[in-house]
């Protein structure tokens, strides 16, 4: 079962390169969510319950619900047209994730790790690349944000596939979660707004030397 | 001592957001610096003796780099207070500085003494939401991109770190261990996979350097440098490097009694080399005082890397160096202040004769230009020449031949940037309402230097002592 819930992880991965809208990348993000929910439900099994809920409300009120709620507030307060306005275009980009995902499978098969379940690091690490890539090749700053959100997500997956042994680390993946989040997308996002109308990186580009 | 360190500078840190009073201020800001010395000189007096749940430990070299902060601390708030006092002082602005600076020395603190890698983690994030306050300062739309590029970059690579420690739990969970801390990493590393070590090293030194300001991370630091008021961005370049060069020493003391000891060796010679020669590229190319002193910084703490992987008495030299360093160029910060206020720009192109306008304040530049291009008798001399040495030892000549021509472009570029600002007269500059600079502000900027030549040619026996007993987990 997780297995499938992982690779339903890969596969939207593909969908997010080809997603045009903003609104079907927040889509994409509050179902990676619902996913990430599953797995933490299955997989947890050994750590105490109270821990446990934490866990699984961080992944279904924040990851779920709040975030894509306020990414999808942040788009209408600040009149962010809809498009996605990547710099290549959608078959490059379907190319390209195809390809990290066929790496990160090649490099697990060089595991020989009897502890690790290898589809976890298959999965995290190419949630990790392709977020940095769609952070590179999308023009406006919140699909930057929604490209490490994806990166986040990852992140979570890896620190799942060690959460039994060490909650601790989950618990600090969350951590690092919420304090980003709240950080890039509450402060940040929002100030960026009052200052720069419909905000490109282009208007960022001041500093340099 | 620690755990009442921390819940006295969250103390303080919020009376300081929400007083809207300068004299309350002065007041919380001097109990703030005196626990903070009360803390050095406690940790001072325990040192190696674990702390709250053994998850600080004072060793050596974290207490060498709380002194040097706590000392630069000092003329920090002081100069922020001129700062303030020269400038339009908005009481909320005020507020929001000083706690923020108060909140982001702690956390550097307890970054540095940190036993365990998690803790070291959660303590430098915190150092990015506290240094992002700083850089907004300003409020306009430059330091918000500063401060944007600051918090997305440090945020990945926060990010990175957390993936290389995850890496290297699986690879101690394999090994059948669960703590996380320094010396239980350590005494394992041997028992270790190596296929997770490698891939934990590759992130975290990658995640870390964005604090440290090397390849390939080092952008969002150049930003954060330029667009802090100057008392903050003294602080980014010395004492906030050091809190990425103890993140990644600790991971390398792990490195490097395993069979990857080498290779670890290899990228960070290849990060540092490429740290120097984009340095020496932009500072040939930079127009703007501040950004060329943060260059400056990328290529010293490229040579600290240097140091570190070359082994033998590279090892010695390097944390003499990252600490003579951080005087060195804190001092330079601290007078580009003055320049500011002068000249009200940081373009090469609108300053120029300083000497006549601020005396002493030329003095300052002078000497620092000598100690942070490690001419004699600085101590950078002492510590940069021990790195060559051990560069050469090593037998990587070929490295030291490349380094040591991109230090003479470095040279070049600095000192004609630095001679334009001293002695050219500016075109255009009205002398008016030029502002008269008093020259006590910049005895701090003396103490600082005197400390960076004393330290490098007659270093206290206490000194040496420290540094021996930081580097006695590698290997010799």
């Amino acid at each position: 079962m997780v297995n499938v819930l992982l690779i339903t992880f890969a596969i939207t991965l593909l969908y997010l390169s080809i997603a045009n809208r903003l609104l079907s990348i927040i889509k994409i993000l509050a179902f990676q969510g619902l996913l990430l929910f599953g797995v933490s439900f299955i997989e947890l099994n050994e750590i105490n319950s109270i821990n446990l809920t934490f866990i699984l409300l961080e992944t279904i009120i924040f990851k779920t619900i709040a975030v894509p709620l306020f990414l999808n507030y942040v788009i209408k307060r600040n009149n962010i047209s809809r498009e996605a306005e990547p710099f290549l275009s959608n078959f490059i980009s379907l190319v390209i994730v195809t390809l990290i995902i066929t790496v990160t499978f090649l490099l697990s098969n060089t595991i020989t790790d009897i502890h690790l379940n290898k589809i976890y690091f298959v999965a995290a690490l190419s949630g990790l690349f392709t977020g940095l890539y769609i952070i590179m090749s999308r023009r406006k700053i919140i699909t930057h944000v929604m490209g490490f959100l994806v990166i986040e997500n990852g992140v979570f997956i890896l620190s799942l596939a060690v959460g039994n042994e060490m909650p601790m680390l989950v618990n600090t993946g969350i951590l690092l979660d919420l304090f980003v989040s709240v950080l890039v997308l509450g402060i940040f996002v929002n100030k960026i707004g009052d200052v720069l109308k419909d905000v490109n990186v282009d208007q960022l580009q001041n500093l340099k030397d | 001592m620690i755990g009442e360190y921390l819940i006295g500078t969250i103390i303080i840190s919020m009376l300081l957001f929400f007083n809207r009073s300068r004299l309350v201020n002065y007041i919380l800001v001097t109990i703030f610096l005196v626990m903070q010395w009360v803390f050095t000189v406690y940790e001072y007096n325990h040192r190696n003796i674990d702390e709250f749940y053994d998850l600080f430990k004072p060793d050596a070299l974290a207490i060498l780099l709380l002194i040097t902060l706590s000392i630069i601390a000092i003329p920090a708030y002081y100069h922020s207070y001129v700062y303030f006092l020269k400038n339009k002082e908005i009481p909320r602005e005020r507020a929001i500085y000083f706690s923020a600076m108060t909140l982001l020395i702690a956390a550097i603190s307890a970054a540095y003494l940190s036993n365990h890698i998690a803790v070291t983690w959660i303590f430098v994030e915190l150092t990015t939401l506290s240094a992002s306050a700083l850089i907004y300062h300003r409020r306009n739309n430059r330091s918000l991109e500063g401060t944007w590029k600051y918090i997305f970059v440090c945020s990945i690579s926060i990010t990175f770190v957390f993936i290389g420690i995850l890496f290297l739990s699986i690879a101690m969970q394999q090994a059948g261990h669960s703590d996380l801390s320094f010396p239980a990493l350590i005494s394992n590393a041997g028992s270790l996979n190596v296929f997770w070590l490698r891939l934990a090293f590759l992130f975290i030194f990658t995640g870390f350097t964005a604090k440290l300001g090397l390849v390939p991370m080092y952008t969002a630091g150049i930003d954060a440098k330029d667009k802090a008021p100057s008392p903050a961005g003294a602080l980014f370049s010395s004492v906030l490097m050091n809190v990425g060069f103890i993140g990644i020493f600790r991971f390398y003391e792990i490195i490097a009694t395993t069979s990857i000891h080498v290779w670890a060796n290899h990228i960070l010679i290849i990060a540092s080399l490429l740290s120097v020669f984009v340095a020496a590229v932009y500072m040939l190319k930079v127009k703007n005082i501040k950004r060329m002193l943060a260059y400056s910084s990328i290529e010293h703490t490229g040579i600290v890397m240097l140091g570190i992987a070359a082994g033998g008495i590279g090892y010695y030299a390097a944390i003499l160096h990252i600490v003579l360093h951080a005087f060195a160029k804190s001092s330079m910060f601290f007078q580009m202040g003055q320049v500011y206020r002068i000249y009200k720009s940081k373009n090469i192109y609108d300053v120029g004769n300083y000497f006549k306008y601020n005396f002493t304040g030329t003095i300052v530049i002078l000497l620092a230009f000598i100690c942070s291009t490690a001419m004699p008798p600085s101590g950078l001399f002492i510590s940069e020449f021990m790195i060559f040495r051990a560069l050469f030892e090593a037998h990587y000549l070929f490295v030291l031949i490349v380094l040591l021509i991109l230090l003479t472009i470095i040279i070049w570029a600095f000192g004609k940037n630095i001679f334009k600002l001293l002695f050219t007269p500016a075109v255009g500059f009205n002398e008016e309402c030029v502002e008269k600079i008093n020259p006590y502000e910049s005895i701090s900027q003396f103490i600082l230097l005197g400390l960076v030549i004393y330290l490098g040619i007659n270093p206290p026996d206490q000194f040496v002592e420290l540094i021996n007993e930081s580097i006695k987990n590698l290997p010799h």
